[in-house]
């Protein structure tokens, strides 16, 4: 039960940050270029998506766990630990500041007739680009519990979630605080990546499996520590009023 | 053609950007870490305590790089 929660919350936050992103860029495709192709375009991304995961999933489930979790643990560290340092940078550069499209990102207003393939496309690529990161977390957090069926429920009610609310309010979406939880995944992340890839190793970990909610503490206060001497070696650069 | 080329060239961007990202050295630092760790363990010696120190190090290290770059 408590491995399920801890892939649950995990793969819910993970694909939340990658979501909110997702979700606001087909909400911009849609509403400027017509809807009909942005969500066949989605759509077929998500297909695309959910290729991947069965076929990932299925072929680690038949992998020896040891080597598994020393790859998988690996992967997820050097991965995490990028979320971790872009997550610090952010929070101390934005605080709990939420996404916006770049102008030059905004999609053209689609006038013209027939199917849109360009909608389809920008529509297409969103889903799948900032899906795939999160189909590997699913999968490699789902093999390496033996939960995949529950990283799934939590990558995919992260989309839902976060495509409801932008549905909802187009403009709140925007505004949910990436940077924190970019932070926080990617604190997660490197936590778990750290745990897996030592125990891959053949190592004991002091407290057994106790040592994650260490490894947690000290990665939030490292945190902590690192977004004060970011923001204070902002504030270093600003002429003095 | 060009798609045939394209795929190949993009699935391995996207493990690049995965595994790399902006700051190879920490990449490097992680798959040395490992290393350093399996030898310390093959040889008996107390061996957890050295990616947490690497992953803490190296992220300062990287947050100062970045810090110079802007």
């Amino acid at each position: 039960m408590g491995a399920a929660l801890v892939v649950l919350i995990t793969t819910f936050l993970a694909s939340a940050v990658e979501a909110v992103e997702m979700v606001t860029i087909v909400l911009g495709v849609g509403a400027t270029r017509g809807w009909r192709a942005t969500l066949v375009g989605s759509a077929a991304g998500f297909g695309v998506l959910a290729v991947v995961v069965a076929a990932a999933g299925l072929a680690l489930r038949n992998a020896p766990i040891g080597p598994l979790r020393l790859i998988v643990g690996a992967l997820l560290l050097v991965f995490g630990l990028q979320w971790f340092r872009k997550g610090v940078m952010r929070v101390a550069a934005h605080g709990l500041a939420g996404i916006r499209l770049h102008p030059e990102d905004e999609p053209k207003e689609w006038t013209g007739e027939g199917f849109d393939w360009t909608a389809f496309v920008l529509a297409f690529k969103a889903v799948v680009l900032e899906g795939l990161e999160v189909a590997f977390i699913v999968v490699s957090f789902g093999a390496s519990y033996g939960q995949l069926g529950i990283a799934i429920v939590g990558g995919v009610a992260a989309v839902v979630v976060v495509g409801g609310i932008g549905v909802a309010l187009q403009r709140i979406v925007t505004r949910i605080p990436r940077s924190l939880l970019q932070l926080v995944v990617g604190i997660m992340l490197t936590t778990f990546g750290t745990f897996w890839a030592l125990e891959g190793l053949g190592i004991e970990w002091p407290g057994s499996d106790g040592a994650i909610l260490g490894l947690l503490v000290l990665y939030a206060l490292t945190a902590a520590a690192y977004i004060t001497i970011e923001r204070r070696r902002a504030l270093g650069f600003r002429p003095a009023a | 053609m060009r798609r045939i080329i394209t795929w190949p060239v993009a699935f391995a961007m996207f493990w690049y950007h995965f595994i790399i990202g902006d700051d190879w050295t920490v990449a490097a630092a992680v798959a040395a870490g490992l290393i350093l760790t399996a030898l310390l363990n093959s040889a008996h010696l107390l061996a957890w305590w050295l990616m947490p120190l690497i992953v803490v190090v190296m992220l300062g290290l990287s947050l100062r790089r970045a810090g110079k770059k802007s």
